[in-house]
């Protein structure tokens, strides 16, 4: 049986441009959320997690002519140049040829290049944009990737699921690497969206708190490579161990009343990883900080027997950044397996759940092996990853 | 291990197909709204949701319905049924009605009853909560419609006992262009060769997929 490997990964957020960038802001108690003054998003002030904008152009332009590609000016939009950004740090810090017939790409978006509705966009832009097939071909041709890219466009759980298709394909032994990638940006569109639903925080979100009042939108984008190839003894890598998704079949914008769907796919993915609750060293959940989410995980994970382990979101630091979260918080709970640290879960002062959580209030440094993502959405979607250090 | 099309519907401008069967014909199409309502009505299903659904839900929910209506999805387990949808306009449709609503400052009425639509995924909450589905689910996005990327991907997930029964296909609309294929797929063993009187399971390969399609 073939078995899985994260050889690469890349987060990017207001926290930084790479996973060490974002984890080492994680671990002095960096937030990046601010208020946030721009017409073009929100007729309010509002709280978001956003990228810099000259930040993103130049390391952009610095990849661009480090590689002697040359594009004219506004020849990719913002959604683009953050997943090429992203992919090409995490290529760069991997060794293979991924223009090659056994590499596949995957990209995990909710919204794609969503501003292209924008009247100021249009004549920059051809319409084609808006189709995520076309995000996916613009950002496959940059690399010159050979297969087209795969698109999963699933809510929230968008990420979370790629990852997990990955990694089922790869131990199927139908590709030999993976470059699962997500991301989506700020735009009215969401924003407006989302304030429509009276779901935003009017403070930086805070998970799992008595005093939650909604979420905290953020941009980002993340990238995972996996691989089915023999690693080299010794070499300090992740798997991927078990996987699983389900559905609430309850109601299109709301979670589950009982927590039962997402408490079996985490019994599902423990099953097939040989593992039980008792193995689970750590868990980063979805933790949106809206009333019905986090009340709905605490429930899950009651059933599921895992009130005692330690958990974070990591929408503290960086909002919920929709088609990117299930990746980018994976690359971050499974650097805290690496580095052997469970995160604080900003944003929490006391529990506000009904069923008990162990949310984990400061950086501590303790053993760790496995860790379980979870993930939720819009539609009644639910996915879970396990990752297990080797 | 064997899989069966026990049973697939199809819905093209002008035409519904069940199980091979020519079961609804309009002779002048004019649109998507004026099309998909007698249709529903005729078809007597009596779901009041369905009048606040978009129109890729309306689509992709009627779909299944006219197909698992004669199927046997009730002697399965909720956990053991999934959802696998794609299409390629995801869900711009609605995207284009809620950006509408943001245009003009003067005149800003965002609704959350559209916003929830803007997602492709929301038609495969729809049917779960329709037919009690609660196992794996997915929307993946292709340019084309790709019988393989959906083959290898249910395939995938029947082999591995993730599922033992799975509705999938695709359900496509961008205004009033659309065209959807949703097909119930079986395990061999549980495979009722009879289930209806007017339709052999076919097996699911990629060609049949394709087949299917083309009959619209």
């Amino acid at each position: 049986m073939i078995t899985n490997h994260i050889i690469a990964d890349n987060i990017i957020t207001s926290l930084g441009f790479s996973s060490e960038e974002n984890i080492n802001g994680i671990l002095d108690g960096k937030i990046g959320i601010t208020d946030h003054q721009d017409v073009s998003l929100s007729n309010s002030p509002i709280n978001l997690s956003l990228v810099d904008t000259n930040l993103l152009n130049n390391r952009f332009e610095y990849v661009l002519r480090t590689n002697n590609q040359n594009f004219p000016d506004g020849s990719f939009t913002r959604l683009e140049k953050l997943f090429i950004l992203s992919i090409h740090d995490a290529l760069s810090k991997s060794d293979f040829n991924h223009r090659e017939k056994r590499v596949l790409l995957v990209i995990s978006s909710t919204k794609g290049n969503i501003d292209l509705l924008e009247e100021r966009y249009k004549a920059k832009f051809n319409h084609k944009r808006l189709f995520l097939w076309e995000l996916g071909k613009v950002i496959g041709n940059f690399f010159g990737f050979i297969n087209p890219p795969l698109i999963i466009s699933n809510a929230c759980i968008s990420g979370a699921l790629a990852i997990a298709i990955a990694s089922r394909w790869i131990q199927k032994g139908l590709y030999d690497y993976a470059v699962v990638a997500g991301g989506d940006i700020m735009s009215g569109f969401v924003i407006s969206g989302f304030h429509s639903f009276q779901a935003l925080s009017p403070e930086p979100c805070k998970p799992y708190d008595i005093n939650r009042h909604g979420l905290t939108l953020g941009e980002g984008c993340g990238t995972i490579i996996l691989t089915g190839m023999e690693q080299p003894p010794g070499s300090s890598s992740v798997r991927v161990v078990g996987s699983a998704i389900s559905n609430d079949a309850n109601h299109i914008s709301g979670p589950s009343r009982t927590g039962q769907e997402l408490s079996f796919a985490i019994n599902t993915s423990m099953k097939e990883a040989g593992l039980s609750s008792r193995d689970i060293d750590y868990i980063s959940a979805h933790g949106t900080a809206t009333l019905y989410n986090d009340e709905m995980e605490s429930k899950a994970i009651g059933l599921s027997g895992l009130n005692e382990v330690p958990l974070n979101s990591f929408k503290g630091y960086w909002g919920h950044t929709l088609g990117a979260a299930g990746i980018i918080e994976s690359v971050a709970a499974f650097h805290s397996l690496t580095c052997n640290t469970l995160f604080r879960s900003a944003g929490f002062e006391s529990l506000g759940v009904s069923e008990p959580l162990r949310v984990i209030e400061k950086n501590t440094s303790c053993k760790l092996n496995t860790c379980l993502k979870t993930a939720s959405g819009f539609g009644g979607c639910n996915a879970v990853i396990i990752f297990q250090k080797n | 291990m064997g899989l069966f099309i026990t049973g697939y519907c199809t819905i093209g401008e002008r035409k519904v197909i069940v199980n091979d069967q020519l079961r609804y014909y309009q002779e002048n199409f004019l649109n998507f709204a004026d099309f998909i309502k007698p249709l529903y009505k005729q078809k007597e299903i009596n779901y009041p949701k369905f009048y606040k659904m978009d129109s890729l839900s309306k689509l992709g929910f009627l779909t299944s319905e006219l197909v698992l209506r004669e199927s046997n999805i009730k002697k399965y387990r909720e956990e053991d049924l999934g959802v696998i949808l794609s299409n390629s306009s995801s869900s711009l449709d609605t995207d284009m009605i809620h950006q509408n609503t943001i245009k003009d400052r003067s005149n800003y009425f965002p609704s959350p009853s559209v916003f929830v639509y803007t997602l492709p995924n929301i038609v495969i909450g729809e049917i779960c909560i329709r037919f009690k589905i609660k196992g794996e689910n997915a929307f993946l996005v292709s340019e084309k419609f790709d019988g393989r990327l959906i083959y290898n991907y249910v395939n995938g997930l029947m082999e591995q006992n993730r599922l033992q029964a799975a509705l999938c296909g695709w359900v496509d609309l961008l205004g009033d262009k659309f065209e959807a294929l949703v097909m119930f797929i079986e395990k061999d063993e549980f495979t009722d060769k009879k289930s209806s009187q007017f339709f052999n399971p076919s097996p699911f390969t990629e060609q049949n997929i394709y087949r299917l399609l083309q009959r619209n």
